[in-house]
């Protein structure tokens, strides 16, 4: 039939399965297998994340099955337990939010399966749901933003905050460390903080309705990711206002973007988040798999991007 | 036929994917989207009568949002919280389906209105997620497995709550459907409500309760969603109506109305859920790939089933 015909197919291109008898195959006979649970597409900083994990497994010679979730939880969910039936040696988790995983977390652990949280943390009641979390301190984050923009203007500034996805670590933390240095200036105000859900297309339709309401206020933007920020300059030129000169725009992620529109003048600086994780995801792996004691969280460095800093090099030097 | 198409999809994903077709695999198909299979289970009967309900998926997370807020933050208990939620849900639906028939309203039009009024509601109970994971019941419930075979069989297979809900719910629909006049008079309106109007049949009452039922279906979906994830979210389910739809459409049923059987939404959801698992997690393609997929093999589907013998055949009443 036509449908068969058509998933043998697939699963050519996919390279799914070698042999769908054996549920576990001998460790030491066979490459690891990991699981990678990855929220989706949404971002340049989520295709970099994936490029790097992949090509990271690839160099160690891992069998990585990768599933984007599109977004969803439910999709997560679902990801995790179809990682067990594959009989995978250990799962990579970027969560799309941080609560409710305890169930299926719960079943990886009967499987005795290790957990490596990327990006971003959970809440859960029971820590040993997972075994390590790498990701960004995004809490300094926010405030290294809120400090160059209290630096930058004097401590005095009306600013637009556009938020990432709701119930998201980074998108919570990034606005809590911005707010705590904002509340120690008198003359820095956040009048309006909208979620763009941490995409282009969202940051731009939130940003062109809010410069109808305090287009004339406005005097900084601070987006929770470069995405977010490349909407809000759009949408801030099509209100005949010049991005980067009458209102600064701050953002955090360090895309290749964002050093493009920094170049251009319109973007004023961004705070690196590292998403090239695949090295130190998979370091992890391989101490946990050979029973060594890990950390519980690895903090990634991150620096700030002044737009006044930029050079060609800097900006060819970029991987992401 | 529904069944035909479903083997062999099943049977040619099991044949390439390591790992899928096993027993605990199709544990976790049933288990996995329990929750969609609730929607389409009262979708079923929406669009057998010629309607379509799309607040489904907002009604899901209005619920999941109440009875996280209700037991963590009101102190309510679950005992109290969960059939409230789930008299809430079908009173939604009535009035839905009231305003849908009384002032011959199009459905389309009244549930899209309900989705958006649905989750403005979920946002103004709470805008934050309320995790449920603390919570003794829930924690119970969604650790809870029943087992389906001895321990020495690996992997063991099991079902969890949520999918033991959808297949009593499943069993319900038969019955409904095929043995009570509530059913009967649904594939009558579907097929003709005039007809159906002049011979007598209590049309009006049936089209209300067949919204009310979909809108406690959504929040029974809302219920075993809280065991899978164990958290109460506003901003859940987005699309998720769509998903309902497309079992529904998958297993059989005409949109049109009239015709199509519960067991083919069973199969419907069954196959969808085999589409998304195998693509999505079995796979290993890439983000576009995996999407181009999904599309084509839907499509594919959708043709297989229009072109097989004995398709569309429909349920006289």
């Amino acid at each position: 039939m036509m449908t068969a015909a058509g998933l043998l197919v697939l699963s050519g291109c996919g390279g799914g399965g070698d042999d769908a008898s054996s549920s576990r195959p001998a460790e030491s006979a066979s490459k690891i297998k990991v699981g990678f649970s990855q929220i989706g597409a949404e971002s340049d900083w989520r295709v970099a994340e994936t490029a790097s994990i992949k090509a990271e497994a690839s160099s160690r010679g891992v069998d990585l099955r990768f599933s984007d979730a599109q977004g969803k939880k439910e999709n997560q969910i679902r990801a995790l337990r179809n990682f067990i039936t594959q009989g995978v040696d250990a799962v990579i988790l970027a969560p799309v939010d941080s609560t409710g995983w305890d169930p299926v977390l719960e079943e990886v652990k009967d499987a005795g399966i290790p957990v490596i949280l990327v990006d971003r943390g959970i809440e859960t009641t029971d820590d040993s749901l997972y075994n390590t979390l790498i990701a960004s301190d995004f809490t300094e984050e926010g405030r290294m933003a809120g400090r160059w923009l209290a630096e930058k203007t004097g401590g005095d500034a009306k600013i637009i905050q556009l938020e990432g996805s709701p119930g998201a670590d980074p998108a919570i933390e990034r606005k809590n460390g911005f707010e705590e240095v904002v509340d120690q200036h008198d003359g820095m105000q956040i009048i309006a903080s909208q979620t763009g859900d941490f995409n282009q297309e969202k940051g731009q339709e939130v940003m062109e309705a809010l410069m109808q309401q305090y287009g004339d206020q406005v005097t900084a933007v601070y987006a929770h990711n470069d995405n977010m920020a490349l909407g809000a300059i759009q949408a801030i030129k099509d209100a005949g206002r010049k991005p980067g000169e009458e209102i600064l725009v701050i953002s955090i992620d360090a895309v290749r973007s964002a050093f493009e529109a920094m170049q251009a003048g319109e973007l004023n600086c961004t705070v690196e988040c590292n998403p090239l994780l695949g090295p130190m995801a998979f370091d992890a792996v391989e101490r946990i798999l050979a029973g060594e004691e890990i950390e519980k969280q690895t903090v990634v460095q991150d620096q700030l991007f002044d737009r006044e800093g930029i050079t060609e090099e800097i900006v060819a030097s970029r991987q992401y | 036929m529904t069944f035909a198409v479903f083997v062999v999809l099943f049977t040619a994903m099991t044949l390439a994917f390591e790992g899928f077709g096993t027993p605990l695999s199709s544990c976790y198909l049933l288990i996995s989207y329990a929750h969609v299979g609730i929607l389409a289970m009262g979708m079923t009967f929406v669009i057998l009568s010629g309607g379509i309900d799309l607040s489904v998926g907002t009604v899901l997370a209005f619920t999941t949002v109440f009875i996280a807020k209700a037991v963590s933050v009101w102190g309510l208990s679950p005992w109290v919280a969960i059939p409230v939620a789930l008299f809430l849900g079908a009173g939604f639906g009535g009035g839905m389906g009231f305003l849908i028939h009384q002032y011959k309203m199009p459905p389309f039009l009244v549930t899209l209105a309900g989705m958006f009024l649905a989750r403005g509601l979920a946002f103004v109970v709470n805008i934050e997620t309320i995790s449920l994971s603390e919570h003794p019941f829930f924690r119970a419930v969604s650790s809870w497995k029943l087992y389906l075979a001895p321990a020495s069989f690996t992997p063991r297979p099991f079902l969890k709550a949520e999918a033991i809900i959808f297949l009593v719910l499943v069993v319900f629909c038969l019955y409904l459907a095929h043995m009570r006049r509530f059913g009967r008079t649904v594939y009558a309106i579907g097929g003709s409500e005039s007809s159906a109007t002049l011979m007598g049949l209590k049309v009006a009452r049936t089209k209300i309760l067949v919204y009310a039922f979909s809108g406690f279906c959504a929040a029974l979906a809302g219920v075993a969603f809280t065991f899978l994830n164990t958290a109460g979210k506003a901003n859940m389910g987005i699309g998720w109506e769509l998903d309902a739809i497309a079992a529904v459409v998958i297993g059989g049923t005409l949109l049109t109305g009239g015709s199509g059987y519960v067991l083919g939404t069973f199969l419907g959801v069954l196959i969808y859920g085999s589409i998304m698992t195998g693509v999505g997690d079995y796979s290993n393609l890439g983000s576009a790939g995996q999407r181009i997929s999904i599309g084509v093999l839907l499509l594919l589907f959708i043709l297989v089933q229009g072109l097989l013998p004995g398709a569309g055949k429909t349920r006289s009443s």
